[in-house]
């Protein structure tokens, strides 16, 4: 009976909430403004929450979530065989352009960029545990970087990869410098705000960006000299000049996936062996207890430091490369929903857990590439994921195994 | 150096209303952070849902009847509006920051991202993305003096939306330090577990706290939909910023703090554009907020936070 009563109030305030805004639009014709009733959205939606609070959906749900499985990648099954499954999934992976369709192989590549940005990202985040809103904005900067170096210098993809990351991770140091001694929410507002100033200031400083309209034209990467293009540029070779074989463009496409796999196996490598190392091992302590870190003599802010300018060198190396794959930047593709489809991405893997993370971010971009007809719903659904996971799970789905040891109850020390 | 003065004038009367509309978001910020120390990274989309159903309501009167009194159509539009973005105020904080009372601090920062992204996509399928055109309700001017050959003038809107915010600020004021839920607003903000212990019922108090902000913000975006004739569904989150950047330039937590920080920073803002290109407004209110954060975290009217091991 309770349940009722809570059901019927939670379906009023819910038609109370949608009314105004599903129930009647706006429709604007030239001067004038009129509304347009339709209730069905605002039906569906009472019927929804009232059927929902009938059930009490959202603690069975939060229930059969807390109840999945974690996956323990310490285990010593699962170690034993890390070899055997890292090399079957990278043939995978290998294989896979030659036989998938064209499209497949263009959503890979773009899946794979966000692999790269997740696990940047899970370095910030995840091990030093720093909220970082504004990590498009060192996206922006190896994308720019780039797109300038190449257009303004002529400058090889190859050659600029390396200088967009450590002009990204000189950014990162720049900001991360003053303002990684504040604490954590007023970190998360500042890079926010730096991100906007630096999406503002490409936008605006039209001498050197153009402005809105972006940079067009950029040079697509080359494989080992050779150019992907149908026609080589003025002392160039292409690709399929070389081998005597007809232009197809899907070389392109299979060669860019292949650059996609590359850089996020490098990313994996040295984050991997860096994790290990001491300093590795002091951003997630630092993380864990920051007063416990000073007192043992570590210096919270040069290791805060390397973190974030770690993490902006692996944005700006996926930014390069995104310039590069599209050919053409605008500001407009380095928006705050940006940050936070990444932040997303980190988010529901779980923070720390790499395997977790490339998992997220595949899940998170080609799930709503096969939904194309939902695809007005992504956001809306990216933001209820984000709430839902931070009440059901805010471990993530695969959450990292902390390193943890515990002191022995009295009783247990007894025995 | 004529035409100066007057150009100084104008200013200060576009930055006063400009920054009355920061200082009202900047209340509901600053009170939640005073209360459960947390951002209320959603609250920028509370105004812009206020500012939403301001216009629906005023289009939906328009329509019903087409002489009705224009005070009838703008309490109406403004009652209506308060009352529902405080529900959606109180919604917010129920369903996506109550059962994370307690967790680390960045969990309910994360959740309130969530929410705000939430929020502006769910507006945006309602109502679509573009502009929509706000009928304007008062035109004309509550006075245009000439000073040195050059027009000065406060539109109806821009005193409106100054005098609410005043007469706002002044009930608020008078609220949180006379009566019983000010008090237990107080309290809570001082030492949540103790006025717990002492038989304050601490839910209700942070309730009250999403409300109040969110009837201040609903008031915000329905004056401001008046003032700049149109609104879309990302109004709220360069908004929320700005608010935000008000909140610690004053001090956040404290109330009289995001007043003044509202204030100055609508100043702030209007004098820049006027010296600057447009463009780069947003550049100075994000620096001011880096700026502050750097040299002086705790505001102008803030207390130092004295971190406890």
């Amino acid at each position: 009976m309770k349940s009722l009563k809570t059901a019927c109030m939670a379906a009023l305030l819910t038609a109370v909430l949608t009314l105004p805004l599903l129930g009647a639009h706006l429709v604007v014709n030239g001067l004038s403004t009129t509304l347009v009733v339709n209730l069905w959205p605002v039906g569906i939606a009472v019927l929804l929450v009232f059927v929902a609070q009938l059930l009490d959906l959202k603690a069975r749900l939060g229930a059969i979530t807390q109840a999945l499985p974690t996956v323990s990648l310490s285990s010593a099954s699962f170690s034993r065989h890390i070899r055997l499954w890292l090399a079957v999934v990278l043939v995978a992976a290998l294989i896979f352009p030659f036989v998938a369709s064209r499209g497949a192989v263009d959503v890979a590549t773009y899946a794979l960029t966000y692999v790269m940005l997740g696990l940047g990202l899970n370095i910030v985040v995840g091990f030093a545990g720093l909220l970082d809103l504004g990590y498009v904005a060192f996206y922006a900067v190896g994308a720019y970087s780039y797109a300038l170096l190449s257009q303004y210098f002529g400058l090889s993809f190859w050659v600029c990869l390396p200088i967009g990351g450590l002009f990204a991770a000189t950014f990162g140091i720049l900001l991360g410098f003053p303002v990684l001694r504040l604490r954590g929410d007023y970190l998360a507002i500042v890079t926010l705000g730096f991100g906007e100033i630096i999406r503002l200031v490409l936008n605006n400083w039209d001498s050197l960006t153009h402005g809105p309209d972006g940079i067009n034209g950029i040079a697509r990467p080359t494989v080992f000299g050779l150019e992907l293009n149908r026609r080589a540029s003025p002392g160039g070779t292409t690709l399929h000049e070389f081998f005597g074989i007809p232009f197809d463009s899907l070389y392109a496409v299979i060669a860019l996936y292949l650059i996609a796999l590359l850089l996020v196996i490098l990313t994996l490598f040295i984050i991997n062996r860096l994790v290990r190392m001491p300093v590795g091992r002091a951003w997630e302590a630092l993380r864990e207890d920051e007063i416990a870190c000073r007192s043992l003599g570590l210096n919270p802010t040069l290791i805060k430091l390397s973190a974030f300018a770690l993490g902006a060198c692996f944005a700006g190396l996926a930014g390069a490369f995104y310039a590069s794959r599209l050919g053409t930047i605008t500001p407009e593709s380095f928006t705050f929903i940006e940050s936070a489809v990444v932040l997303a991405i980190v988010v529901l893997g779980g923070m720390g857990s790499q395997i977790g993370v490339i998992l997220a971010a595949l899940l998170l971009t080609v799930l709503p590439e096969l939904a194309r007809s939902f695809s007005e719903y992504r956001m809306l659904i990216f933001g209820l994921v984000m709430v839902l996971m931070m009440i059901w799970r805010p471990q993530g789905l695969m959450p990292a195994t902390r390193p943890r040891l515990e002191l022995p109850t009295a009783e247990e020390a007894h025995q | 150096m004529n035409d100066l003065l007057p150009v100084l004038a104008q200013q200060v009367i576009n930055g006063l209303s400009l920054g009355s509309i920061y200082a009202l978001i900047a209340i509901g910020y600053t009170m939640v952070y005073g209360i459960i120390g947390m951002i209320n990274f959603a609250h920028g989309e509370i105004y812009m849902i206020g500012a939403y159903v301001g216009v629906v309501t005023i289009t939906a009167l328009g329509a019903a009847s087409g002489a009705m009194p224009l005070a009838l159509v703008l309490s109406g539009a403004l009652i209506i509006a308060v009352v529902v973005t405080a529900a959606y105020g109180w919604t917010v904080e129920r369903v996506a920051y109550r059962p994370l009372r307690g967790s680390p601090r960045l969990v309910p920062l994360i959740s309130a991202i969530g929410m705000s992204i939430f929020l502006q996509n769910y507006v945006q399928l309602g109502q679509g993305a573009r502009d929509i055109s706000v009928p304007p309700l008062l035109p004309g001017n509550l006075f245009e003096i000439d000073v040195e050959g050059f027009p000065v003038s406060l539109s109806l809107t821009r005193a409106l939306i100054i005098f609410a915010t005043l007469a706002l600020m002044i009930a608020l004021t008078l609220y949180i330090s006379r009566s019983r839920m000010g008090r237990a607003c107080r309290a809570c903000s001082q030492d949540m577990g103790m006025a717990n212990l002492l038989g304050i019922d601490t839910n209700r108090v942070i309730s009250f706290t999403f409300v109040v902000g969110a009837i201040l913000a609903a008031v915000g975006g329905v004056l401001i939909g008046l003032s700049i004739g149109k609104i879309n569904p990302f109004i709220g989150f360069v908004a929320g910023i700005k608010a935000f950047t008000a909140a610690v330039l004053g001090g956040i937590g404290s109330i009289p703090g995001a007043m003044l920080g509202g204030v100055l920073l609508g100043l702030t803002e209007t004098f820049a554009s006027a010296f600057l290109p447009t463009e780069y407004k947003d550049v100075v209110a994000f620096g001011l907020l880096v700026l502050i954060l750097l040299f002086r975290p705790t505001g102008l009217l803030g207390t130092p936070d004295v971190e406890k091991v």
